[in-house]
């Protein structure tokens, strides 16, 4: 669906170039969720915009649904970019619009749709949103999840094939946050809508994202589908980024740690062998005993995962992490 | 009391004054307006920056705006005459009171214009608009508020000139102003005109300020 080869931009900042996007190629598929993660200033916002060039590209070639964009002209790219929704972090409404009216303008500047067909699109936009009654309000008076609803709204108005979604919450408080991903989702799902979103958040990324690029000083350090980023992250950036979102305690970990005796491993369980009995199973087979130092369960995108830190002591150990590699668990042995 | 005061010549001359000042008003929201998008276009970082445009578009309007009016009133008369045929009268004002008047409003349409938030323009570039598109479709609308206080103290800025115009032959109630009121020592005279330009002001400045509060949605 979206397709990078080799594209960079550079910017000349007082005589000096600075390469916000190192040559970069990436491939985003029809349909699904992609999210860009990476510190401000890591290039992810520049990533975003190259997209519908709002920032042109210094090199390379973007090819999107099969057009280049990058070979586009002025006429070309307008109409190409009616294609393209976009919500920002400021959700970037007109103040002086009404709610209605600020839905309604990428469909009055494309001038193609009758003023009837025009209120009608709005009405089913506002509804699909749920903000049908604050229609004839202005943005001033809605709180920052309506805004953003409004800004969604207006963003599909067009019938987009892709969404651009530049830090939509991050400046919304949580419970928000959750409800404008939640209508994302449903908008991906719904609409076979191609998403991609940037965020500093992994926690937003495990909530609606199929695949991640962690970007970090204008190049992509890692990417994948997003349980395996999550699970096993490998870049320093993407471990830092999964520890914040875990809310792991590196070195308080690491101290708790230390007046327990024997082996400890970290194991990573995914899909099926989450809920399998292993444990008991293998200790009884191999003599070792166990203790679950820190463990945790969740869903990501309907896979199911765990990750549990055992301390393991006596018995055949070598045994025991034969057997659990054999089950398809991950292992990881710490000490 | 009042013993001097030919009312009827007041009354022509407060008619002088505000054809005056609504006839130079138009056209410095006529010339001055896309002057100032203009400015605000052209300039860095904006969506048709060209630096030499913009340099000599700013050179004009600074140059115009270092004038002292007065000054301006006088050397515009070739102009004026060439203009309007004459350098008496409301015609013969309305010519340099615009000349002063359309490069400072120019100024605050610029200021105005950047007080939009980049982001709108980004959303607007976004949904596929043109650069005339997002000139009328989100610029001007959301500028409006700072539009409107822009004309509000030009208006009064004018008010002012056409006093001064007065001293040229251009009527009103600033040539009575002086020709009665400091030429012939009426004081009354000098009393109720500028009582009466003190109220023109006042209703400007009102009118105005509620017009930018009604068209405020923040």
């Amino acid at each position: 669906m979206i397709e990078f080869h080799d594209v960079y931009k550079t910017y000349r900042v007082n005589g000096r170039d600075i390469q916000a996007l190192k040559p970069t190629s990436l491939s985003v598929r029809a349909g699904e969720v992609f999210g860009l993660i990476g510190h401000s200033g890591a290039g992810k916002s520049t990533l975003l915009r190259l997209i519908n060039r709002l920032e042109e590209p210094s090199g390379g070639r973007i090819v999107v649904d099969g057009v280049e964009v990058t070979a586009l002209a002025p006429e070309g790219l307008r109409r190409f970019r009616r294609q393209v929704g976009m919500i920002f972090q400021h959700f970037n409404l007109l103040s002086s619009k009404t709610v209605a009216d600020n839905v309604a303008m990428p469909l009055r500047l494309a001038g193609e749709m009758p003023p009837a067909a025009i209120r009608a699109r709005v009405a089913e936009l506002l509804r699909r949103v749920g903000l049908s009654e604050h229609a004839d309000k202005y943005p001033a008076q809605l709180s920052g999840g309506q805004k953003q609803r409004v800004g969604i709204a207006r963003a599909l108005a067009t019938g987009p094939k892709i969404l651009l979604c530049d830090e939509a919450t991050s400046a919304l408080d949580p419970q928000t946050t959750a409800q404008v991903l939640q209508l994302l989702a449903e908008i991906n799902r719904e609409l076979g809508l191609t998403i991609v979103l940037i965020t500093h958040e992994m926690d937003v990324i495990r909530r609606v994202c199929d695949r991640v690029a962690v970007i970090e000083d204008g190049a992509i350090v890692e990417q994948g589908l997003v349980v395996d980023v999550f699970l096993h992250p490998r870049h320093p950036t993407t471990v830092r980024f999964v520890q914040e979102a875990e809310q792991i305690d590196q070195d308080g970990l690491r101290e708790d740690f230390a007046h327990v005796s024997g082996r400890i491993l970290r194991l990573t369980l995914k899909g099926e062998t989450t809920h399998a009995p292993l444990l008991g199973r293998i200790a009884r087979a191999t003599g070792v005993d166990y203790s679950i130092l820190s463990g945790r369960f969740d869903r990501i995108k309907g896979v199911s995962y765990g990750q549990l830190i055992l301390a393991l002591v006596g018995g055949d150990f070598e045994a025991a992490l034969r057997q659990l590699q054999a089950a398809d668990v991950h292992v990881e042995v710490l000490r | 009391m009042f013993r001097n005061v030919d009312w009827y010549d007041i009354w022509l001359a407060t008619l002088d004054t505000l054809l005056m000042l609504f006839g130079s008003l138009l056209f410095t929201v006529l010339i001055g307006l896309p002057l100032g998008v203009l400015l605000f276009l052209t300039g860095p970082r904006q969506l048709l920056q060209n630096r030499a445009i913009y340099g000599v578009l700013s050179l004009v309007v600074n140059v115009l705006r270092s004038l002292p009016f007065i000054i301006l009133l006088i050397v515009m008369i070739p102009l004026t005459v060439l203009l309007t045929g004459t350098s008496l009268g409301v015609a013969g004002a309305i010519p340099p009171l615009v000349a002063g008047a359309a490069p400072f409003f120019a100024r605050l349409v610029e200021t105005a214009l950047r007080e939009v938030d980049r982001g709108i323009i980004e959303a607007t570039q976004a949904m596929g608009a043109s650069t005339r598109q997002i000139i009328w479709n989100a610029l001007l609308p959301e500028a409006r508020p700072g539009i409107i206080a822009a004309i509000t103290v030009t208006a009064i800025t004018l008010v002012s000139y056409t006093a001064m115009a007065g001293v040229v032959g251009a009527g009103g109630l600033g040539d009575l102003a002086i020709r009665y009121g400091y030429q012939r020592f009426q004081t009354d005279v000098m009393v109720v005109t500028v009582v009466l330009l003190l109220c023109l002001v006042q209703i400007l400045q009102v009118v105005g300020d509620r017009l930018v509060i009604h068209f405020s949605r923040k």
